[in-house]
């Protein structure tokens, strides 16, 4: 393996950590888990736990995928294992 | 026009559109017939994405599941989008990259193992299978509802136009109309929502009228609804009422089991490269979230008209009368899904909580004996334009949308079976020798045989049809998911790992599921008790699908190290999917 390689590689997986505990963190953290912890917050009729179970939690998916698209496009190209 | 005509008018336009794609899309290659032929834009596979993963279930049930449960159920809004993050962080660039054209393929080249590749074809036959007999019976009553023909005579109608662009068009095919009745179903599900979120809210956003003020009480919608709910004795909607671990459970397995199901996977191979597959994925869950907002809305107000439809006066001690009632009621008491039963026979609709004991002296006092209205859940979003009194096309419009979402997901899943059988069974085992023009045949006749065995299963839907999301969602998250993830993330799993982790993951969760719902379903043959004090440590047969997914991953990561490492070739492979470089090459010489 080349060291540029193990380097582009290093870099995904350190993205892809970043995303991961953000994505729980919504859905199992702040949608079920924590949920408790945010009822203090009112969001119309109901509470921010609320919310992210009935729609943030969606909202943070898509603009997580999207951020990751566009991260790892620009860290092919940095590295130069993008498509020609 | 009467109502009739006019559904018969718009089902048969968007299905003349459907036959009309399917000529212009036809297949003359196996790459065509298996991966569109990688030319599909990441937009367009956004789209067919949409389409091929939401089903009838997404359609028709969502809402209610909502609605009737409020907070508890919105583990399905979480659990089915959320796969999504995973798929495309996680599989599907590495698999666009890898090139092939099914999901075992990739297990067994990986694992270099024709073990493990038969074993993820016998998952994915399970899981599609499954999965495809609820699409099937969804057809034939969405049917029989707004066409007034006989459920057997729709199934055959359905099972006709899926086989004429399923097997004329293969995956080409099945993309473009995918995407025609994406379009079909967005509108049919939004048009009605936008106009009840009006009536309701005065604003003309679900998702925003959802958290919007009631115009009529000047209350924030939701507290309203709360208040009506627990005055008639039931849970509130905005409420946590169930075990918080199991709902973790639930959750944490419809996102792996999502990303496990082949039929979405296979979408990703569509898209021209690597980057296209990552984006692709994005605009997936776009169109996804269009319905998936609006679902929760369509809920909460389906369930707030309801109550406020049966108690008019807003007095909750004094329903209406029977004979008052409005006309979309009598609509569906016709079809069995809507039922009143008059218990104390007073003419009054009395529609209350009666299993809930603190509720019970109130209704003593009253003369109530027992609720008398029971509601299907499926009838909320086919009922809305109804409620809503929305012009006859918009309710011809929401019976295409039912069919195109029903239509849609049988065929994306009859491709991933037929494309198992001919490309991983016929030309990967059976006979590999079989040239491009006779495995294209192959792939024809499989599609055929694939719809005629589901036509079949939705005729004689065996007695476990209700179970089938757990069980396709749970084979899908304990033996798919953890095979291709560790293929891809790990260099070390080797091929005896990765069989033992998926036949151990398997195996664990249908016991499971079977020791709850009866073996293979078989009712009176389930040894424990299906109820939340009987479910070991809270957790349901339908959230054990994540605890399979960690089983597989750690007997893989045991087996493996405890045997010898992947020969040098394998450890290549698993370099070369991980960088986009050379994605068009790997298609090329295939």
């Amino acid at each position: 393996m080349s060291d540029d390689n193990n380097a582009y590689w290093r870099a995904n997986i350190r993205l892809v950590t970043w995303c991961l505990i953000i994505w729980a963190l919504v859905s199992f953290g702040f949608g079920i888990v924590l949920r408790p912890l945010l009822s203090g917050i009112r969001v119309g009729g109901a509470d921010l736990g609320f919310w992210f179970a009935q729609q943030g939690s969606i909202l943070v998916f898509l603009a997580l995928i999207f951020f990751y698209a566009w991260r790892m496009n620009a860290l092919d190209r940095q590295h130069g294992v993008d498509e020609e | 026009m009467d109502q009739y005509t006019l559904n018969l008018l718009v089902v048969g336009a968007t299905f003349a559109l459907y036959m009309g794609i399917a000529i212009w899309a036809r297949a003359g290659s196996t790459s065509e017939f298996y991966a569109a032929g990688r030319g599909v834009h990441p937009i367009t596979n956004g789209m067919a994405t949409a389409a091929d993963w939401m089903s009838a279930a997404s359609f028709i049930s969502m809402a209610g599941l909502i609605a009737f449960v409020g907070y508890d159920n919105s583990t399905f809004l979480m659990g089915w989008t959320g796969g999504y993050v995973l798929l495309a962080l996680l599989l599907a660039p590495y698999l666009r990259k890898f090139g092939k054209f099914t999901v075992p393929e990739f297990i067994g080249d990986r694992f270099y193992s024709p073990t493990a590749r038969m074993v993820a074809v016998a998952c994915l036959i399970i899981a599609s299978v499954t999965y495809v007999i609820g699409q099937m019976t969804g057809v034939g009553v969405a049917f029989s509802r707004f066409l007034e023909v006989d459920k057997d005579t729709g199934l055959f109608i359905g099972a006709g136009i899926v086989f004429f662009y399923a097997v004329l068009g293969g995956m080409k095919g099945v993309t473009y109309t995918q995407v025609a009745q994406y379009c079909v179903l967005i509108l049919a599900y939004t048009i009605p929502a936008v106009f009840i979120s009006l009536q309701l809210t005065g604003n003309a956003l679900p998702p925003l009228g959802l958290f919007g003020t009631h115009v009529e009480s000047g209350m924030p919608l939701l507290a309203k609804l709360d208040q009506l709910v627990t005055e008639l004795g039931f849970n509130s909607y905005t409420g946590h009422h169930t075990n918080t671990f199991n709902m973790v459970l639930f959750t944490l397995s419809l996102m792996i089991g999502t990303a496990g199901l082949p039929h979405v996977i296979i979408r990703f191979f569509t898209v021209p490269r690597v980057a296209d597959a990552r984006w692709s994925a994005g605009w997936a869950l776009v169109f996804i979230a269009l319905l998936y907002l609006t679902a929760p809305a369509v809920g909460a107000m389906a369930r707030l008209n309801l109550i406020t439809t049966v108690y008019k006066g807003g007095d909750l001690t004094q329903p209406i009368d029977y004979d008052a009632r409005p006309e979309w009621m009598r609509n569906w008491e016709v079809t069995g899904l809507l039922k009143f039963e008059d218990r104390n026979g007073d003419g009054k609709i009395q529609w209350y909580n009666d299993k809930n004991a603190d509720f019970a002296a109130k209704a003593e006092a009253m003369g109530w004996k027992g609720s008398e209205l029971s509601v299907n859940r499926d009838i909320l979003v086919l009922a809305n334009p109804e409620i809503a009194q929305l012009p006859g096309w918009v309710i011809a419009l929401v019976a295409a949308g039912g069919l195109a979402a029903a239509l849609s997901t049988a065929a994306g899943l009859l491709l991933a079976i037929s494309s198992a059988v001919s490309h991983d069974l016929i030309k990967g085992a059976i006979n590999p020798g079989i040239s491009e023009k006779g495995e294209l045949l192959s792939a024809r006749i499989a599609m055929a045989v694939s719809i005629g065995v589901a036509t079949w299963l939705g005729l004689n839907p065996p007695g476990f049809a209700a179970q089938t999301v757990a069980l396709a969602f749970g084979i899908a998250a304990a033996s798919l998911f953890p095979a291709l993830m560790m293929g891809i993330f790990s260099k070390r799993v080797n091929n005896k790992g990765a069989v033992w982790g998926m036949l151990s993951g398997l195996v664990f969760t249908l016991v499971y599921i079977f020791a709850y719902k009866g073996w293979l379903f078989i009712p009176g043959t389930a040894m424990l008790p299906d109820t939340p004090e009987g479910w070991i440590l809270g957790i349901s047969p339908l959230s054990i699908g994540a605890v399979g997914a960690m089983l597989n991953f750690a007997v893989a990561i045991l087996v493996s190290n405890a045997t010898e490492e992947p020969p040098a070739e394998i450890r290549e492979l698993v370099e070369s999917v991980r960088v986009p470089r050379g994605a068009g090459a790997a298609t090329a010489h295939h």
